[in-house]
């Protein structure tokens, strides 16, 4: 078979754009998560609806968004509603199927931070804050991470909960009474990460050549790795194809 | 009676030392040009609520307009961080009140609707709680179950783009709608800036288009291009190239004090602003056209 050549961030869209189905209400960030909604709308996703925290409804970006308000998310949307409506009627509602979420920290129990590294008030980093995320991490049914796989990302334990993943694990998230199912997946360049019944990140896939101990060494827990930890199929060249040409030429995230 | 005024005198007589100011918008109609005259203006003291402080606050800050800060996500939104406020927080130099943007949108619909809080369902992340005890819990009455509240936003002026109004601020907008119409309703004076002041039978050709009425409005501002760098839909394209260019002029005070001087204090109005944009910028911007389809309201 010929060997087709890929970079870590291809390899990540294509591996979060397979984790989508068709019909999934989707809310959308830019960069790499709106990569993969579209490249699953191109391949075996046509009826995905993008929404965004902006207020669009059904998404048809004629051109990459190059920000979570970009003019061409409106044009040729379904509906535009108001910020306050696409968290009430739409998210906390119960409406989403899948919420993307980053982050500068991800935990062992999947949960997030985007607020600050080292003590709040006094912080060492001051990092963005939740946007969305908060409500999205909680209410939509299942969310998906999409993050380079390095130690310093993947700490035991978060600085800040910016999001909520399973919390301490057990049934800590369910307690809370939040509605969604919490993180499905963390995609990241080495393999994909998923719960296991304690609500822990284990390694569950990895990409082809990487090795258990590289996903070891590059996470700050004792990873665990399922029985079967399937390779993942490598980015077929339809999809490189779509992702390079048509979705991003000037390979602005990509 | 006619509202129409010019923006440096709508700011002078609605901004005061030491209010509390929402310039509203979300990544769309962010008005930059009030923000501009505010800074040339010399207002200080200001509590800045925006839920993305987006450019606009990064400059202001950095001119000394400001005191405090609320927002729920504090980014150049796809490029990276705003320098100048992280720094300000990083180093102690500026209050802040941190929200998601659901908390801060809550804030805001509680104040627009005259109610004493909004309530939401829970999250599981209370560590934002932790530090802001505007967020509470408190019970349902019908389950028993917890539900979070926050209480309103009411800013003492917002300042909204639209793109079209009479002169009495009757306000059309189309695209991403924002939290345009709660910051409106919610703050005691509106300022409203407008890429065209037409006719009130425009207006009243289309009515449901219409999410600020003439009542909740102070003033009407005349101001093409208010939102550059940000967008006006149907107007003009956001500037990606200067959001970009933003992430290195902010990286030191000088090149941030050099920027100001030039398209801030160095232009009176956002007429020459524009102009001094020159028209390269102009043609990158164009929106191009793509029109709705006229509906019929009837003819009763």
């Amino acid at each position: 078979m010929d060997e087709i050549s890929y970079n870590p961030q291809e390899l990540m869209v294509v591996n979060a754009a397979r984790l989508l189905k068709d019909h999934d209400v989707v809310f959308v960030g830019v960069g790499i998560p709106n990569l993969a909604c579209n490249l699953a709308m191109r391949t075996h996703a046509p009826n995905l609806q993008m929404i965004y925290e902006a207020g669009v409804i059904g998404a048809h970006p004629a051109r990459l968004p190059l920000s979570i308000g970009d003019p061409t998310l409106v044009s040729g949307a379904t509906a535009v509603c108001s910020m306050y409506d696409i968290f009430t009627l739409y998210l906390q509602r119960g409406n989403v199927d899948v919420g993307f979420l980053g982050g500068a920290q991800i935990d062992q129990f999947g949960n997030i931070n985007a607020t600050v590294i080292g003590d709040y008030q006094h912080p060492k980093v001051r990092l963005p804050g939740s946007g969305g995320a908060m409500e999205i991490a909680a209410w939509a049914n299942r969310c998906y991470i999409i993050t380079p796989h390095q130690k310093r990302r993947f700490p035991a334990r978060v600085d800040f909960h910016t999001s909520i993943g399973f919390l301490s694990g057990g049934d800590a998230r369910a307690k809370t009474g939040v509605r969604g199912g919490g993180p499905q997946a963390v995609v990241t360049n080495l393999g994909i990460l998923k719960p296991d019944e304690q609500g822990e990140m284990v390694l569950a896939a990895i990409h082809p050549g990487v090795t258990y101990e590289q996903a070891r060494e590059n996470t700050g827990w004792p990873l665990k790795i399922t029985e079967d930890c399937p390779e993942t199929l490598p980015p077929t060249a339809d999809e490189l194809y779509i992702l390079r040409e048509k979705l991003d030429p000037q390979r602005i995230y990509i | 009676m006619t509202k129409l005024t010019t923006l440096s005198d709508a700011i002078r007589t609605h901004v005061h030392h030491g209010d509390l100011v929402y310039a509203s918008g979300f990544t769309h109609l962010i008005p930059f040009a009030a923000g501009h005259e505010i800074i040339r203006q010399g207002i200080k003291e200001l509590t800045l609520a925006r839920a993305t402080p987006d450019l606009i606050y990064d400059q202001m800050v950095a001119a000394g307009c400001a005191r405090k800060l609320i927002f729920s996500y504090m980014g150049n939104p796809g490029v990276g961080s705003l320098r100048v406020l992280r720094s300000a927080i990083e180093s102690g130099q500026l209050d802040w009140e941190e929200y998601s943007h659901f908390g801060m949108i809550s804030r805001l619909r509680a104040g627009a609707s005259g109610l004493p809080f909004m309530p939401m369902n829970p999250t599981g992340a209370e560590d934002l709680a932790a530090h802001n005890p505007n967020y509470q819990q408190v019970k349902d009455p019908y389950t028993g179950k917890s539900v979070v509240v926050v209480p309103p936003l009411t800013p003492d002026v917002a300042i909204i783009h639209v793109q079209r109004a009479d002169i009495q601020g009757n306000a059309q907008v189309w695209g991403i709608l924002g939290e345009q119409q709660l910051a409106a309703f919610a703050s005691q004076r509106v300022i409203l800036t407008v890429e065209e002041v037409v006719d009130q039978a425009v207006i009243r050709s289309d009515p449901n288009r219409t999410i600020i009425p003439g009542m909740v409005v102070s003033a009407v501002c005349h101001v093409p291009f208010c939102a550059h760098p940000s967008y006006t839909q149907g107007y003009h394209d956001r500037d990606n190239e200067l959001y970009l260019a933003w992430d290195e002029i902010s990286k030191t005070g000088e090149s941030v004090q050099a920027y100001l001087d030039e398209w801030v204090y160095g232009v009176p109005d956002r007429k020459t602003y524009w102009e001094k944009l020159g028209p390269d910028v102009h043609r990158r911007l164009s929106a191009g056209e793509r029109l709705s389809q006229p509906v019929n309201y009837g003819d009763y």
